[in-house]
């Protein structure tokens, strides 16, 4: 499978786009193009991966925060107390809300469509709640890094570059991630649980196992997205790390470029990020963030429901080809 | 013993007002299969109506009840046809994705001219005295007033022909359709209806409790609970179900930390779906 997705166009457009990402803040060593790349690498890992759950096994998933900001908590809560290296920090933050991930969705499992979109919220809750509730990790206060952490990666200015290079590469891995599990046996099982589940449970796809699987693979990426910007930041805190509006607008992203497209998906991270970055600059507006996402939602649920991707497919049929 | 006892039955005064409020949410449920989620912030603007009415107006706080109930219907009319009207027949998804947009615009707009301070109304009523405990008046007059619209709601689905109408439009569209019903108008009702009951179920709440704008998740999340317990659609199961989560809260505030609280009743939420996929109170043929 592997060999075979060399030989396939829109693998080199993926890693075409990393390339991009990785070296055009590199020319004229341009720091403010680096945040602006920094916060859609991160839109994209997030939106790629409830894309998994969202656009092909058809099933919401409000919490997707939740792995994000448990990431970023056990990244800093490693590297603080523990003194681990970012590293091996990332991946066991991602390795430990994967596994978190999966006994959680083997235990609802059972619960399918809205009800599971209702437990979902019900997890941001919960999980928020043991948060502010656990000392180990500041409470509410949450836990400041010092500055000596960035020694390991030769001092602040230089251990920016090398956070965004991993943030840009973990945005990659999750591009491959969402092709790769489009093309497999595995994507197209959840591509028929979208479809209608009782028929797909009928015709043999163990449809609760693949749930649970994709609802714990969609959290591995994001988790190590959590830790690095949490990382970057230095700082976390529960109001940050379960922030509503992150996850909310990983939803709209992803409905923006067309639910179930990996290219769509990354487009619509790509335009949200600048369009907010175009409103926040705007007094009355940077206020209003939440609001313009909600109305861009809906507008895009009520007459757009397949998004960007959608419009581009049905000009240019033969797109659908090469992009996936 | 007793202070168990009395924190029960105080939990079981607050559990009507959840009903009440969980009503709201199982009518739209049953009636066109689309959950409300602006649910939560509906009840959080009963609350805010309720401060306003009483600090700017000078109403006593009751006397806000007639025109947040009148409120709540037309902003329930008007939801219908911005988010749900469109919506109804096509995937669940869909309309949670669209209520919930909805709900993103109103949060935004509400955070962004209060920010997150804390509300209370003060009100003052003489409570009942059992041996050395006391249950505000507040919490029993909440508790009346719930019932009260209970009832009056389960008069209205049951005995007028317009709550007949609602009944029939929720058990076959397109039968309800054919024997001449006007089922996008019932429907519109229904939204109404259900946002109303929101709004007046928060306006009491917030005679008991302090509330912010971003109060109406954890109420939304009770909604869920209570909505479960009763069965979807039930809107006496509702009722039920919001007494039985106010006992549970009842008997658990002695032991465990307020902010647990929601935590016990997300993973009830999660036992009861897979334990009873029917509803605790379900009976067949109520809606």
């Amino acid at each position: 499978m592997s060999l075979n997705l060399l030989r396939r166009p829109f693998f080199w457009i993926i890693t075409l786009v990393i390339a991009v990402f990785a070296i055009s803040p590199l020319i004229g060593n341009d720091v403010q193009l680096r945040e602006s790349l920094a916060l859609a690498a991160v839109y994209i890992t997030l939106a790629s991966n409830l894309n998994l759950m969202l656009g092909y096994a058809g099933y919401i998933n409000f919490g997707s925060i939740v792995f994000f900001g448990l990431g970023g908590y056990i990244c800093i809560w490693l590297v603080n107390a523990q003194g681990w290296p970012l590293g091996l920090s990332l991946l066991a933050a991602g390795v430990g809300v994967s596994t978190l991930a999966l006994i959680f969705g083997l235990g609802i499992l059972r619960l399918r469509g809205a009800f599971f979109a209702l437990s979902t919220i019900g997890v941001v809750e919960a999980v928020q709640a043991f948060v502010q509730n656990f000392e180990p990790w500041g409470g509410s206060a949450g836990i400041y890094l010092s500055g000596q952490v960035f020694q390991p990666l030769g001092g602040p200015a230089r251990a920016l570059w090398v956070i965004y290079f991993m943030m840009v590469a973990v945005m990659g891995l999750s591009l491959y991630l969402s092709y790769a599990i489009k093309t497999s046996k595995f994507g197209l099982g959840l591509l028929a649980i979208g479809q209608n589940e009782d028929a797909a449970a009928i015709l043999g796809v163990p449809t609760p196992r693949y749930k649970a699987l994709v609802y714990s693979v969609s959290a591995f990426l994001p988790a190590i997205a959590g830790g690095l910007y949490f990382f970057k930041s230095a700082f976390i805190q529960p109001a940050d790390a379960f922030d509503l509006s992150l996850s909310t607008e990983a939803l709209v992203v992803a409905m923006l470029g067309g639910q179930g497209t990996v290219t769509g998906v990354a487009l619509g991270a790509y335009l949200y990020e600048e369009l907010r970055g175009y409103l926040l600059v705007s007094e009355t507006f940077s206020h209003f963030q939440l609001v313009i996402a909600g109305v861009l939602l809906l507008v895009i649920v009520l007459f757009f429901p397949s998004g960007l991707m959608g419009f581009i497919y049905s000009r240019f049929p033969r797109l659908q080809k090469v992009l996936e | 013993m007793l202070g168990i006892f009395a924190s029960i039955i105080d939990g079981v005064l607050v559990g009507l007002v959840y009903g009440l409020s969980a009503m709201g949410l199982t009518l739209i449920w049953g009636v066109m299969d689309v959950i409300n989620l602006t649910h939560g912030t509906m009840i959080v603007a009963g609350m805010f109506a309720l401060y306003f009415l009483v600090s700017a107006l000078g109403l006593p706080p009751y006397f806000a009840l007639p025109p947040v109930l009148i409120g709540g219907f037309l902003v329930g009319v008007l939801l219908y046809w911005i988010a749900v009207h469109r919506m109804v027949g096509r995937p669940a998804l869909m309309s949670l994705l669209s209520t919930f947009a909805v709900n993103l615009v109103l949060i935004g707009v509400g955070t962004g001219v209060w920010g997150t301070a804390l509300f209370n109304v003060a009100v003052s009523l003489p409570g009942v005295s059992i041996d050395r405990y006391t249950f505000p008046g507040a919490h029993i007059l909440a508790a009346a007033l719930a019932a009260l619209i209970a009832a009056a709601l389960y008069f209205f689905l049951h005995r007028t022909r317009l709550g007949k109408a609602v009944r029939a439009v929720a058990d076959n569209r397109e039968a309800a359709e054919l024997v001449g019903i006007p089922t996008t108008r019932v429907l519109a009702l229904s939204v109404g209806f259900g946002v109303a009951l929101a709004g007046v179920s928060g306006m009491l709440i917030g005679t008991l409790f302090p509330f912010t704008v971003l109060s109406g998740d954890g109420y939304q999340l009770k909604g869920f609970v209570v909505t479960v317990l009763g069965g979807f659609g039930n809107p006496v199961g509702a009722l039920m179900g919001g007494v039985a989560l106010g006992l549970l809260e009842g008997a658990v505030t002695p032991f465990v930390p307020v902010s647990w609280t929601l935590v016990i009743e997300f993973v009830l939420f999660v036992l009861v779906l897979i334990a009873f996929p029917g509803g605790v109170f379900a009976r067949r043929g109520v809606m």
